[in-house]
């Protein structure tokens, strides 16, 4: 299986990257070159195998830590907007979204 | 009195408590050995003013009779780890000039140990890279031949230890980006289980891999350091481990009479690099020597660990990296049209070559129709992978074998082909993907008298018995106490 320029505009759609076309081309190569070692991967038979997200699962029942649903964290707003590229009245600005 | 920038941490706490050298004068000392190395590229940033607030604040608490085993020792931190004091900028131009308004956990907990903090170490964008090439601000460079590598992603770190700039550094590995730095600059770091190191305030590449650790110039100064850095974090990381501090240096000199040392066939095959092998047997001996014993033990997927983790870990990173829209820190495109546009400019500008492809690799395996075939096939080898561990850990005790196939590359060698990275990192992914406790120490030298590093892996919450392990070693040989020339 080997992706396609269209594949890769497609990609770089969702993932909201804007690619220059020798970018796209230079991808497209390396992508491919990349899936044809994740090819041995799919081969493996994996049936009735458990998918493994925490590691320390493999070995002990690891349980989603949950906490209470209250505010913890003091109002630090100034500080937290101190590195945003555009701030007015302490609100994050962003181009139009709504005509 | 031994030179200030050979003396072990313990050591330097000593000279501090004993007012032979203040705080100040020790950080002023650091400071002045890393801006007169500045050209290896170690260092993203200093601030002289807060290094010096810190440490005479240590020695505040010294004259108080505060007795913290860390009190006053220099410490510098790789720039993945958030800091209030200095910029953090992950190595990204994303993150140019960020200020974070917290300090990451490890940072917290060191600075509260006493650790005065020497600056922010470079390293490869995002943590992404096994060279430090892809830092957007400047490559590093191996003090045991500046036209090589460090290796990455902490090469930062490495060097910063290898040249003697800093005692000791915080280095993160999600694939292998402590021990391979470690390995290619002779110096020692572990990464402890996934869970044991708090996951806050390190910027995330990808979250069931990431785990802070230590390196430095022995065992001994990885024990103090690691018992410093971890303990639960359990109202800001999710997954950190109920696992309390545990004391690592006392167990370092215990015996390791008819220790099992497991030697994974897989990793002594074809593409380890004739050098590389025979330090490595040559370590293996020494451990015969001091008593261990080796087995040989077979982990079958060691191979299958590259595209597993090159799924898995680009799946995590461009989730992660979703955060990067020029919204609310960091980089934004100075010119736009709406909204979209401004998100993929921004990002465009912003990421690097291989961030971009880690974003599209991961961006494509979890979308609609591939999850399946990719993502969840990765997870379930991943399961394979650390069952393969434990059916070794029943013939074995600690698992050796080498850190990476050869020794540092020059720096360009692998050029425009980032899979030639890839497969170079096939020894550290199975234990990372396993989320397993894992060291580099330096046990010889390779072609161009480069430093080849001894893997050692430990079962899970094993750290105190490969810290023993490694420290019997070096109790036995020097390799961790050559130095570059010049420095």
């Amino acid at each position: 299986m080997a992706l396609t320029p269209q594949d890769i505009a497609r990609i770089a759609h969702l993932a909201r990257l804007e690619l220059q076309s020798h970018e796209s081309e230079r991808m497209l190569a390396q992508i491919n070159g990349f899936f044809d070692i994740v090819e041995r991967m799919r081969a493996v038979d994996t049936t009735g195998i458990e998918p493994l997200s925490h590691p320390v699962a493999a070995v002990q029942d690891i349980a989603l830590r949950l906490r209470e649903d209250v505010a913890s964290e003091p109002d630090n707003r100034e500080a937290n907007q101190r590195s945003a590229p555009a701030v007015e009245r302490g609100l994050f600005l962003v181009p139009k979204v709504i005509e | 009195m031994k030179a200030l920038h050979e003396q072990s941490l313990a050591e330097l706490a000593l000279t501090l408590r004993d007012k032979e050298i203040s705080a100040v004068e020790l950080a002023k000392h650091f400071l002045a050995r890393g801006a007169a190395h500045e050209g290896l590229g170690a260092y993203l940033a200093v601030n002289e003013e807060v290094t010096l607030a810190q440490a005479a604040e240590a020695d505040a608490r010294l004259a108080k009779g505060d007795r913290a085993t860390l009190l006053g020792v220099p410490v510098a931190h790789k720039d993945i780890f958030v800091t209030k004091d200095f910029a953090s900028t992950a190595g990204s131009k994303m993150l140019e000039n960020y200020r974070s308004p917290f300090d990451a956990t490890v940072v917290s907990r060191l600075a509260a140990a006493g650790m005065v903090t020497l600056g922010k170490l470079n390293c490869d964008e995002f943590a992404m890279g096994s060279s430090n090439e892809n830092s957007a601000y400047k490559p590093v460079k191996n003090p045991w031949d500046t036209s090589r590598i460090p290796g990455g992603s902490s090469g930062g770190s490495a060097v910063a230890v290898a040249a003697r700039l800093a005692p000791a550094a915080t280095g993160t590995d999600t694939g292998g980006s402590i021990r391979q730095p470690a390995s290619f600059c002779g110096v020692t770091g572990i990464k402890p289980t996934y869970g044991r190191a708090s996951r806050y305030g390190m910027i995330a590449f990808a979250s069931s891999l990431d785990q802070a650790g230590p390196m430095a110039r022995s065992a001994e100064d990885c024990a103090l350091m690691l018992w410093a850095m971890c303990g639960p974090d359990p109202d800001r990381d999710s997954t950190s481990l109920e696992l309390l501090p545990e004391d690592f240096s006392k167990t370092l000199g215990a015996s390791i009479e008819c220790l099992r040392i497991g030697m994974p066939k897989e990793f002594f095959g074809e593409g380890l690099a004739p050098d590389v092998r025979s330090a490595i047997d040559g370590a293996l001996k020494e451990y015969v020597k001091l008593g261990a014993k080796i087995v040989e033990v077979s982990l079958p997927r060691t191979e299958l660990a590259i595209p597993v983790y090159y799924i898995i870990a680009p799946a995590e990173a461009s989730s992660n990296l979703s955060r990067f829209d020029g919204v609310k820190f960091g980089h934004r495109a100075k010119q736009y049209g709406d909204l979209l546009d401004m998100y993929k400019k921004t990002r465009a500008e912003g990421f690097g070559d291989e961030v971009k492809r880690r974003i599209m690799i991961g961006t494509y395996v979890l979308s609609h129709g591939y999850y399946d075939a990719y993502y969840l096939q990765a997870q379930k080898i991943r399961r394979m992978i650390a069952d393969d561990f434990q059916n070794a850990f029943k013939q074995c005790d600690v698992i050796a074998g080498p850190v990476a196939p050869t020794v540092a590359w020059k720096l360009g060698e692998h050029g425009n082909d980032p899979l030639a990275d890839y497969l170079a990192d096939i020894f550290t992914l199975p234990g990372s993907l396993a989320g397993l406790p894992g060291m580099s120490i330096p046990c010889g030298f390779g072609a161009g008298g480069m430093p080849v590093g001894l893997q050692l892996l430990g079962n899970y919450f094993a750290e105190g018995k490969l810290l023993n392990a490694a420290h019997r070693f070096q109790q036995a040989t020097d390799f961790h106490l050559r130095r570059p020339e010049g420095f």
